[in-house]
């Protein structure tokens, strides 16, 4: 028995190590994240309805019923005005609190229901993000106007039986009694006649390309970068070149300079290919947002193509710092996993989810990933979020320096060669990590 | 004169003390030998005369640049040959010693630095394959080669016949032989006594981090009544 504990003790010290427990961990914490948002996204999909009702047909029989329905359905009114002034109001208090939408009734609604033409309610959508999910927000506005359309519907009927004027009617009429026409609100924006899924697609196709882009380089390169760090040490080349008269600080520039020309050539290539892909796309897209202003200007894809290439310097300061721990080529394939984790995250997560729509604390997180500034870049420069843009460049400047002194710092020390120094092995961390 | 000065070299790593507190002398032109068991710190030694790793206390001055406070100096003046080295794989030998040429001139002293290695690699037509297709004694052979080039003052050989066959060791210590002659002076680390005696004017034993005994060949095998360096070894590491 013995010696099979010596043996399970043996393997659990060989398995345990923090290059393999800090993945799970990872992988764990991005589990709870995505748990967590769409938790959120599943709680607003249960929401009760919050609107603004701009009643242009105030004291109509139709229009008392879509109050009621509202009222049934324990919708939050954030405001209510009768006038065609207080569109603007109602669409500036659904912004200011964040609610789902404006509903607009027509001036002549429930007249024109009765002489058996449609009702007219104008929605505006109150669009709070460009993620996936962002536009799920929508449904339970959508229920209560499915609502409002089967009481107007129940009421219309009962309305005729009672005239005897039901034969005399058309039933479309009956059964679809309203003419909804859909108003997209976004930031300052009004989009006329567009849906918010249809600004969502739109804008995945041009916001999806830029962080996959960023997470292929990313993950693919911090493979490159490590294992050759690995190799090196392997090889003891490294060792030859840093007897060579050479600063420390020209050898890691060389390194990071090397590594960003190949990261951004894998860029320029993977670029090229999707922009033939995206363009297949766009051709066939319902909605251009071009006429709206959302769309990219020549300084603005200068700033994303700086943001790109300073996330690839971050990503291979990294990569250098990590790849100074890898003793051997083996070591280092495994240090490449917490590197494409911190890709993946943000890459995930706003696939899903607008950034500014997050919580704080998840917003913070993913500040802190460097990857996640190119990745929102091309949204926030097209919704004008230039206090992401000019912080994102700002932190991802400070990282990069902080990444090269720190890998400088390495390449000076034994760490280099002799891996994390007995030190810190026989410390408590070392043996809460057990550092071997 | 003093090619290198040990004062009180210590290293340790945490608790564990690699080597502890060493002092000798190296003249200019002498080759000298350090031997000793595993894990007696000669290649810590080594390395931190090369710049590679920190000193924990003490100094060495190789040709009175100190490793502590004048690495970039040392780094000119020295060449290191680590044990079980290799060279870029993806080169081929000829571009391998092009690139190191580059750390340390220009211009047609460059081309006359890289045909030196060339000749001194003396691996024929081979100088154009790719190292990847090597054999150990061909990379050993490039890499001495890469060494002794740049025309350095100061050579700092770590076991650097280990794993050749005989032929391949003899010809790789006739070399040093040759760059001795030359006026470099080398510091060496061997668990081969016979290269030892061979190649060394003098030695140090090191064990368990401390210098056990110091001498020519001759004045060891005189002071321990022994046959052979080989003796020599055995009885102070085992007195």
């Amino acid at each position: 028995m013995s010696h099979l504990l010596t043996l399970i003790k043996k393997e659990l010290r060989e398995l345990l190590t923090p290059a393999t427990v800090l993945p799970i961990v990872l992988l764990a914490l991005l589990f709870a994240s995505m748990g967590g948002l769409t938790g959120s996204l599943e709680e607003s999909v249960a929401a009760e309805p919050e609107i603004a009702i701009v009643n242009l047909d105030e004291g109509g029989n139709y229009s008392a019923l879509v109050l009621d329905v509202a009222g049934q359905l324990n919708a939050t009114v954030v405001f209510y005005g009768n006038q065609s002034g207080d569109v603007d109001d109602a669409i500036a208090k659904v912004k200011d609190e964040g609610a789902m939408a404006v509903l607009v009734i027509g001036s002549e609604h429930s007249a024109s229901i009765e002489k058996g033409g449609h009702g007219s309610i104008t929605v505006y959508w109150n669009m709070k993000g460009t993620g996936l999910m962002s536009s799920i927000s929508t449904t339970p506005v959508e229920l209560l106007l499915a609502v409002v359309e089967r009481e107007t519907t129940h009421a219309l009927i009962q309305s005729l039986i009672e005239d005897g004027e039901l034969d005399e009617r058309d039933p479309r009429n009956i059964t679809a009694p309203i003419s909804y026409s859909s108003n997209t609100l976004l930031g300052d924006i009004v989009m006329e006649d567009i849906r918010p899924e249809q600004v969502s697609s739109f804008m995945m196709t041009q916001n999806f390309l830029m962080p996959l882009l960023i997470m292929i380089v990313i993950v693919m390169l911090g493979g490159i970068i490590i294992s050759s760090m690995g190799q090196e040490k392997e090889n003891k080349t490294l060792e030859t070149l840093l007897t060579l008269p050479v600063n420390r600080t020209t050898i890691v520039s060389g390194k990071l300079l090397g590594s960003a020309i190949v990261g951004l050539l894998f860029a320029g290539i993977y670029m090229l290919g999707m922009s033939y892909y995206m363009e297949g796309l766009t051709a066939t897209a319902p909605v251009d947002l071009g006429e709206y202003g959302l769309e990219l200007s020549t300084l603005d894809l200068a700033i994303v193509g700086l943001m790109t290439a300073l996330a690839i310097l971050c990503a291979l300061g990294i990569c250098m710092i990590f790849g100074a721990f890898a003793k051997n080529y083996k070591a280092a394939q495994s240090l490449t996993i917490p590197i494409s984790f911190l890709a993946v995250i943000p890459f995930f997560v706003v696939l899903f989810a607008d950034f500014k729509s997050l919580p704080a604390l998840v917003q913070a997180v993913l500040f802190i990933i460097p990857f996640t500034h190119p990745m929102i870049a091309m949204d926030n420069l097209m919704m004008g979020h230039m206090d992401l843009v000019y912080s994102g460049i700002a932190y991802l400047v400070l990282f990069t320096l902080a990444t090269i002194m720190v890998t400088v710092r390495l390449y000076k020390s034994d760490i280099l060669l002799t891996g994390l120094g007995t030190t810190l092995k026989s410390g408590p961390l070392g043996k809460l990590l057990r550092l071997r | 004169m003093d090619a290198l000065v040990v004062r009180d070299f210590r290293k340790s790593y945490g608790k564990h003390v690699g080597v502890d507190g060493i002092s000798f002398n190296v003249k200019h032109g002498e080759v000298f030998g350090l031997i000793g068991p595993n894990g007696a710190g000669k290649t810590t030694t080594l390395r931190v005369l090369s710049t590679l790793l920190t000193v924990s206390s003490g100094d060495m001055l190789v040709y009175g640049r100190s490793v502590v406070k004048e690495p970039k100096e040392v780094r000119k003046i020295i060449s290191y040959l680590p044990e079980d080295a290799g060279a870029y794989k993806h080169l081929s030998g000829r571009q391998y010693l092009d690139f190191i040429s580059r750390f340390f001139t220009a211009g047609d002293d460059r081309e006359r630095m890289v045909e030196r290695g060339v000749a001194i690699a003396d691996l024929g037509e081979r100088i154009d394959s790719k190292v990847d297709t090597y054999s150990k004694g061909m990379t050993r052979r490039l890499l001495i080669a890469r060494a002794i080039m740049t025309r350095p003052k100061f050579a700092i050989l770590d076991e650097v016949t280990s794993g050749l066959d005989v032929i391949n060791a003899a010809e790789i210590r006739n070399i040093i032989k040759d760059m001795a002659k030359d006026g470099v002076t080398i510091l060496l680390s061997s668990h081969n006594m016979f290269e030892v005696e061979y190649l060394c004017d003098r030695i140090a034993l090191i064990d368990k981090g401390r210098i056990v005994a110091e001498g020519t060949p001759n004045e060891l095998k005189r002071r321990y009544g022994a046959a052979n360096v080989e003796e020599v070894f055995t009885k102070a590491v085992t007195s």
